[in-house]
């Protein structure tokens, strides 16, 4: 696992910012007690758009890095895929936003749920590599065991106040 | 030097010589801060400088701009911000410095510091204040280079403020120059060289530097009438031509239209920016030659950006639009009947919103100054559009109500506007059909804002309250007479929405009235109900007679009036007499005890309140409340109207409550009582919430009701204890009506006052957090909430009791009830830390089953408070 911070200057220091979509509008549907509501793409991005990005004061969203049509659910299989795409094609930090993604998942999501989290194909020079580590298990499970690590990853999924 | 003035003048100059020494070579921010004070009383009280003017400067300018950090921990609690306060008024205290200071100011200006720029500019805007042209005349083309440069050039949003501030400053500073015939005006030449640099930056096509530019041209226009002059009459024509330049969007290519739009726009904004500027010294100075000059292209202007298909240009139309109208005397007959068209279009017939809004904004503001062009035109095309209007265009029929209701702002025009929706109120009563309650709804919502609108307008207010009351009155009459009420067509009128609806019409028409017309009206209004005497309505041959107050089946629909009258006879003022008050406080006692239908039963009881809570203090209320008292007793214990009695009680005890009458303990005895009782328990509980909310029809300041401070505070120390001793006592079935009602009170009460009530009734909501009843379950989260967030400390020791109840709520059935336990799950979290670690893993586990939860909203709060559990005592938190 790539550690954050190695060098102090930022390797991509002026991002292009985009803009935040609004809070998801309750409809009356939502408001019904009765009717039960699929868990769709939309949901999934509600979850992960706020992130915060490890260097910047920005989140995930603003910088692009994850986007709506990049997520794909399916409730009756239990099944979610999403891909984020790092903000230049060699940042150093996409293993751990890749983590920060996926501990989010799992912590906001019922445990039937197989969460798969890759870059999008073509953005990352290292894009195999990451993929395989984020895919692996027992090696998300080590890295949350680093506390220098799951403190940077708690900072990313930390409310921002 | 305070008390020994005198003596310290005599000594003349050696005086301030020996102070400079001293002063000299000082470093303690406190003694500098003294210092400071000492020259400037020095300067300010006429002590002899001499010829040590320039080495008093010295002494004190040396340390300007100041840049003093306090040290951490500093006890003395000086900030850099009193340095500089202190230091700038003794720069700015006389204008012998001037020839010191102004150098320095600029070599600040041109450093790179911004905080020393900053500091240089504000300084500046401070000495103009006290300057003459004089002072200023050598350095005016340093200054003005200085200035322009960072308002050209800044990166920050205060520094160009403070510039802009300072060029107004010197040009207002300049203006105040006593001109003779044959000096040189500095003035008119300062303000040439403004122009000369700015000018051509508004007609360079890329834009960039047209905001600088128009901001400084602004900045210095709004300095004086006279500047303002100078700088429009040359401004003002270049704008227009530039504007005319910039052609219409229709006949460029599709990817260049936008871009002219988008510039016209930016150029109608600055122009906006000018016209508003005259505002600032008001109109009796107010030659517009400038202005005249302009106006047949400024209309033009207006005109073009009014009918240009960009909605953004249209916006900033109105609004130079509404600018130009409130000028005096500046648009002629013809413009202002072409601008009223041109509103009047956007209102009926532009698609968008956003103008159409616009434009009804403004027919109000500048109706109240032309109302003539606006009764002429613009209303008599709503009108029009409003009879011709056809069954699918309801966004159209809407805009004309609401547009008729924004323009009412002037009484001659509310002369025009209350029949036009008076008609049309007829005509949808004759042919009401069930599909109408919405544009009956939409109706009344502009009769409303009208009446809300003529309140403050002594001639409006009795107008309209002479001419929309009786014709309400008179249309619910029609219908309620018919024979078979409840079935004929008009009903819309007598359903219990379209009743409700004219409540906040008839109360707003009432509130304000002169003492005069208040007392004439309530003389036709009791009458009209006690005796059926409908002479003052309009077509008054009904049927048959009124009598709201008989017994009899038929009379059903005439009861339901009764709420009209509350509506009126609640708002009037404490002091106007009601004619018939005895016999009409029995009527409706009578009615609201006995009556079927409960409609009609609250709007009398209601009505009862409302007079009883304004009623003087006497033997002759004591005589209505033990009338009252005697019918609740009866009522209350036995018999077919046990709601209506209990209803009927609620409101005369919020009544007494709110004014702080002795009765009222006793009253609310009884209320607190009827909890036990099993029929009526839910109802008395949910009646203690009527108690301390507000009504939105009666009994609240708007309508002049008797409101003591703090009575929900007196309420809950008077009673809570009772409420926590009666639920103890009661039976286990009835125990929820106790934390029902205790749960209502609290939510009404300030958080303040809660928090300290807390420790005494913390075991009591912890019950009620066990109670079957999703109301109370819910309640009680919703007080607790807060609590977590702002008393941790007072719920800490009780953590594993709200663990544990909060958990088991999240399965509640309720949505509402599982989404709340959530929410004080999240707030858990902000009861210290260590106290709550031991239950971190049981949490997180059992949030695991609401992340599944099949409602969204609240699978959403467990993702919160679940994220936020995870952090709990987790590095990077």
């Amino acid at each position: 696992m790539v550690g954050p911070g190695l060098g102090p200057a930022l390797e991509n220091a002026n991002p292009l910012v985009f803009r935040r979509s609004g809070e998801r509008p309750v409809t009356a549907r939502e408001e019904d007690d009765d009717l039960p509501d699929a868990i769709d793409d939309r949901e999934i991005f509600d979850l992960i758009r706020s992130i915060n990005d490890p260097e910047h004061p920005l989140t995930l969203e603003e910088l692009n890095v994850v986007e709506q049509v990049r997520v794909k659910v399916n409730d009756a299989e239990s099944t979610v895929a999403v891909e984020f795409t790092p903000t230049i094609p060699h940042c150093s930090m996409a293993t751990l936003i890749g983590l920060s993604i996926k501990v989010k998942l799992i912590r906001s999501l019922p445990e039937r749920f197989k969460v798969d989290v890759h870059i999008t194909p073509g953005t990352h020079i290292s894009e195999h590599a990451v993929n395989k580590q984020l895919a692996d298990k027992e090696r998300v499970a080590a890295a949350l065991e680093n506390s220098h690590l799951l403190e940077v990853v708690n900072q990313c999924l930390s409310a921002r106040s | 030097m305070r008390t020994r003035e005198e003596e310290l003048k005599s000594l003349g100059t050696d005086f301030t010589f020996g102070f400079i020494q001293v002063m000299d070579g000082e470093k303690d921010p406190r003694n500098l801060l003294v210092a400071f004070q000492i020259v400037r009383d020095l300067v300010l009280k006429g002590y002899a400088l001499g010829p040590f003017v320039e080495e008093l400067f010295e002494v004190t300018s040396c340390y300007f701009p100041i840049d003093f950090t306090p040290p951490p921990n500093d006890p003395h609690g000086i900030q850099r911000e009193d340095l500089i306060v202190s230091l700038r008024a003794v720069l700015a205290s006389t204008p012998q410095f001037a020839e010191f200071l102004l150098p320095l100011l600029i070599e600040k200006m041109d450093s790179e510091l911004q905080s020393a720029k900053l500091d240089a500019v504000q300084t500046l805007s401070a000495c103009c204040a006290i300057y003459g042209p004089k002072e200023l005349q050598a350095f005016l083309p340093s200054l003005w280079a200085s200035l322009r440069r960072e308002v050209f050039q800044t990166a920050s949003e205060k520094l160009e403020a403070e510039c802009l501030g300072a060029l107004t400053a010197l040009a207002a500073c300049l203006s105040h120059a006593v001109l003779h015939a044959d000096t040189h005006d500095l003035l008119d030449a300062f303000l040439s060289s403004v122009l000369k640099d700015c000018r051509h930056h508004l007609c360079e096509p890329d834009m960039k530097l047209v905001w600088p530019s128009a901001k400084l041209l602004q900045a210095a226009a709004s300095a004086s009438l006279r500047a303002y002059h100078h700088i429009a009459g040359s401004v003002l024509p270049l704008l227009l031509e530039q504007y005319n330049q910039h052609p219409q969007g229709c006949n460029l290519g599709p990817v260049l239209a936008p871009l002219q739009s988008s510039q016209r726009r930016t150029i109608l904004e600055m122009l906006l920016g000018f016209l508003e500027l005259p505002q600032k010294w008001g109109h009796e100075e107010g030659d517009e030659t400038v202005l005249l000059d302009v106006r047949g292209p400024l209309c033009s202007v207006v005109s073009s950006a009014l009918t240009d298909p960009s909605v953004q240009l249209q916006v900033v139309g109105v609004r130079v639009l509404t600018v130009l109208g409130t000028l005096p005397g500046l648009l002629v007959a013809s413009d202002l009947d072409l601008a009223v068209d041109h509103l009047t279009r956007l209102v009926l017939h532009e698609e968008d919103p956003q103008s159409s809004m616009a434009a009804m904004e403004a027919s109000g503001t500048l109706a109240p100054a032309h109302p003539g062009a606006f009764t002429d035109r613009m209303v008599r095309a709503l009108a029009q559009e409003l009879q011709t209007e056809r069954a699918d265009e309801g966004t159209r029929h809407q805009r004309c109500l609401q547009a008729l209701a924004a323009v009412s702002t002037h009484p001659s025009i509310v002369r025009e506007t209350v029949p036009v929706l008076l008609q049309h109120l007829r005509d949808l009563q004759r042919g009401s059909e069930p599909g109408d309650t919405g544009k009956m709804a939409s109706l009344c919502r502009s009769l409303h804002r009208m009446a809300v609108q003529s309140q403050h307008d002594p001639e409006s207010c009795s107008f309209y309250h002479r001419a929309v009351v009786p014709c309400l009155l008179g249309l619910a009459l029609q219908a309620a007479l018919q024979e078979d009420a409840l079935l004929a067509p008009g009903k819309a009128l007598l359903e219990e929405e379209a009743l409700t609806s004219m409540v906040p019409i008839i109360s707003a028409a009432s509130t304000h009235l002169s003492p005069e017309l208040a007392v004439q009206s309530a003389a036709l209004m009791v009458p009209l109900f006690l005796d059926g005497d409908v002479s003052f309505l309009p077509q008054n041959s009904f049927p048959c007679s009124f009598q709201p107050f008989q017994d009899g089946l038929c009379l059903a629909a005439q009861r339901r009036l009764v709420i009209l009258l509350m509506a009126f006879i609640c708002s009037l003022p404490r002091n106007v007499p009601i004619p018939q008050q005895d016999r009409l406080l029995r009527e409706l006692l009578a009615l609201s005890c006995a009556c079927d239908c409960p409609f009609a039963a609250t709007a009398a009881a209601k009505c009862f309140a409302g007079l009883v809570n304004k009623h003087p203090e006497g033997a002759q209320l004591d005589e209505v409340l033990q009338l009252a008292l005697n019918r609740l007793e009866p009522g209350l214990a036995e018999g077919p109207h046990r709601t209506q009695a209990l209803g009927l009680l609620l409101w005369v005890t919020k009544a007494l409550v709110l004014r702080y009458h002795p009765l009222s303990s006793h009253l609310t005895d009884k209320v607190l009582a009827l909890l036990g009782d099993t029929e009526l328990g839910p109802a008395a509980a949910e009646g203690l919430g009527l108690l301390l909310g507000d009504a939105p029809d009666v009994l609240h300041r708007g309508c002049h009701a008797d409101v003591r401070l703090m009575y929900r505070q007196r309420f809950f120390t008077d009673n809570v204890p009772r409420l926590v001793q009666g639920f103890h006592a009661a039976h286990s079935d009835v125990k929820a009506n106790y934390l029902k009602g205790l749960s209502h009170v609290l939510n009404h009460l300030p958080k303040p006052v809660l928090v300290t009530e807390l420790p005494t009734l913390l075991p009591l909501l912890l019950e009620a957090l066990s109670c079957l009843d999703g109301g109370v379950q819910l309640s009680t989260l919703r007080c607790l909430q807060p609590l977590l967030l702002e008393a941790p400390r007072a719920l800490s020791p009780h953590g594993d009791t709200l663990v544990t109840k909060f958990l088991s709520l999240t399965d509640s059935p309720t949505m509402a009830v599982r989404i709340a336990a959530l929410r004080c799950i999240h707030a858990l979290t902000s009861l210290p830390t260590p106290g709550l670690l031991p239950y971190k893993a049981r949490v997180i586990r059992a949030l695991a089953k609401p992340l599944d939860d099949k409602k969204r909203l609240v699978r959403k709060e467990a993702v919160v408070a679940r994220g936020e559990w995870f952090l709990l005592g987790s590095p990077g938190r």
